[in-house]
């Protein structure tokens, strides 16, 4: 029965689908974390269901919608580089308002109550042909940001200070920085929903960060564990029905961050050494 | 003047003049100038708010001063960064941070340039002959968020130097280091330049742990400055006119002291010891 769905078009395309989205989560997130930014992704998240909401009302792509949501609050943020606590409650404030909005346009939406339940919590094995293509040229988009800036990325991000004794223009990183991170939400709610995003842009990073010192493997660990994460928890979501794929994807890469903390003592043994 | 290299007329690396700073209604300084020659180990010192911090960033082009040119190498500062080492104040890294002693001193070459950056054979060559310069090898692979502050600043010197800069730029480099660190540092920036003749821009509020190092002393006072060897700035007479108002300057087994500084009256205290040392 595992087999004959695993030949089923539908679940390629979730596969794929989750693929696509998983490598650039892992790959942003190891910025985002380093900046201290966890809470800006919610935001951003929140803000793209809004934006989809939106979109439903008037009769758009939700897709459109979601990332044309998540690129104003990226924007916002990037442009403020709001720093510390004023940071933390100017986001909080916004994100309750908005979600706030999102509630308003999801009772004037006139259509299925599914469409809520998908965007809050994932609709993965829903995605279309047309969609694996949108998901697929957003990827691109970011992993060629991220490519052309990342040295510059990782220095405004390590080490600010002297990156901009060196010429590193910081508040247009800052808003390279949210604006990827923006289109990199709106894939990750695609897979796993708007209240999960964390799960794909956090957590991977997370448990990268304590498994490897080196920059650059601790992003391609995250991409992995992304990927792992979101792979294992569709297919064992077709295994097990009764467990929806956010549930086994954020299962997934939650396991990868405790064993990360327990095992990836990486820290510890310099503390030892 | 020590220039290390003693070669006829050399020129300066640095001339600055005409600088003024003001914010508002507050004046910093006016027309300060200063040439900085080949080798040269400038301090500034000064009280806190009298402009020691802009006037780094004046020399990096990331502020403008109000009136007043700066010429870097024949250069305007904003053009002339990336012959410019900068080393900053300690700052704790994470410890959780993806960023190796290595890494940390290869952003120093290249980190402000755009792409991957798979780094070839000469450019972790550099980083390794920085690291060795340093002493900082055994502790290259180790991750900053976890090194001392000591080390932690001996691969910012790397870092600073890898680029093989014209000029050297500090901003309170030794703050929080313990005294052996101090020496290790100053005496790593001390070797620079006078091997290869960079000049060094010191912004420190003790000046005690490079007073021997130290060629001329830039001093800004509220509204004030003077500039000149330490033997004639770092008297009581000096910096009571400096002031406006009465300031001693005492030596105290070996060190020196400045008594009376608006620093020193506890209204905008903020280092624990009483007396300012300068």
């Amino acid at each position: 029965m595992f087999s004959d769905l695993l030949a089923q078009q539908f679940v390629h395309t979730a596969l794929a689908g989750g693929a696509v989205a998983a490598i650039v989560s892992g790959a942003i997130g190891t910025f985002v974390v380093t900046r201290g930014a966890s809470f800006a992704v919610h935001a951003i998240s929140e803000l793209g269901f809004t934006g989809a909401a939106g979109a439903l009302v008037i009769g758009l792509d939700p897709v459109v919608g979601m990332i044309g949501g998540s690129l104003v609050v990226g924007l916002a943020l990037g442009l403020l580089s709001l720093r510390g606590r004023e940071r933390d409650s100017a986001i909080g404030a916004v994100l309750a308002f908005g979600l706030g909005v999102g509630v308003l346009f999801l009772s004037l939406y006139q259509g299925y109550a599914t469409e809520a339940t998908s965007l809050l919590f994932g609709s993965i094995s829903s995605v279309t042909r047309g969609q694996l293509l949108e998901l697929i040229v957003v990827s691109a988009i970011v992993m060629a940001g991220i490519g052309i800036a990342y040295r510059p990325l990782l220095f405004s991000s390590v080490d600010p200070e002297v990156a901009e004794a060196r010429g590193v223009p910081l508040r247009a990183l800052s808003v390279l920085t949210f604006l990827l991170l923006a289109l990199t939400t709106a894939e990750a709610i695609q897979v796993v929903g708007v209240l999960l995003v964390l799960t794909l842009v956090i957590t991977p990073a997370a448990a990268a960060q304590r498994l490897s010192a080196n920059p650059a493997t601790a992003i391609a660990l995250s991409m992995l564990i992304a990927v792992i994460s979101t792979e294992g928890g569709i297919l064992l979501s077709l295994v097990e029905t009764s467990w929806p794929p956010s549930f086994c994807i954020s299962t997934i890469s939650f396991s990868f961050y405790v064993y990360a903390r327990l095992a990836g003592g990486r820290s510890l043994r310099s503390v030892v050494a | 003047m020590s220039t290390a290299t003693a070669t006829a007329v050399p020129s300066p690396v640095v001339s600055a003049s005409g600088l003024s700073l003001r914010f508002g209604e507050r004046t910093l300084w006016d027309g300060l100038g200063f040439d900085l020659m080949p080798g040269e180990f400038v301090a500034v010192l000064g009280p806190n708010g009298t402009g020691k911090t802009s006037l780094m960033r004046i020399l990096l082009g990331l502020l403008r001063p109000t009136a007043g040119s700066v010429d870097i190498g024949g250069r305007r500062p904003a053009d002339a960064r990336a012959t410019v080492g900068y080393i900053p104040q300690h700052h704790a890294f994470d410890r959780d941070q993806p960023l190796r002693g290595r890494d940390l001193v290869r952003l120093g070459l290249d980190g402000h340039r755009w792409g991957i950056g798979f780094g070839g054979r000469a450019t972790n060559a550099k980083v390794e002959q920085a690291l060795d310069a340093v002493g900082a090898a055994g502790y290259a692979d180790t991750p900053v968020g976890t090194l001392s502050g000591g080390e932690q600043q001996r691969l910012r010197i790397a870092q600073a130097l890898v680029s093989d800069p014209e000029l050297l730029l500090a901003d309170e480099p030794l703050l929080s280091l313990d005294l052996a660190s101090q020496q290790i540092v100053t005496g790593l920036i001390d070797a620079r330049r006078r091997t290869a003749g960079t000049p060094v821009m010191f912004v420190t509020h003790d000046i005690n742990p490079i007073f021997g190092l130290v060629d001329r002393v830039l001093y800004l006072a509220p509204g004030r400055w003077a500039m000149g060897v330490p033997a004639e700035i770092l008297t009581t007479e000096t910096l009571t006119r400096l002031y406006g108002a009465p300031v001693d300057v005492l030596r105290v087994r070996g060190r020196v002291v400045v008594v009376g500084t608006p620093d020193d009256q506890g209204a905008h205290h903020d280092h624990d010891h009483g007396p300012e040392a300068v």
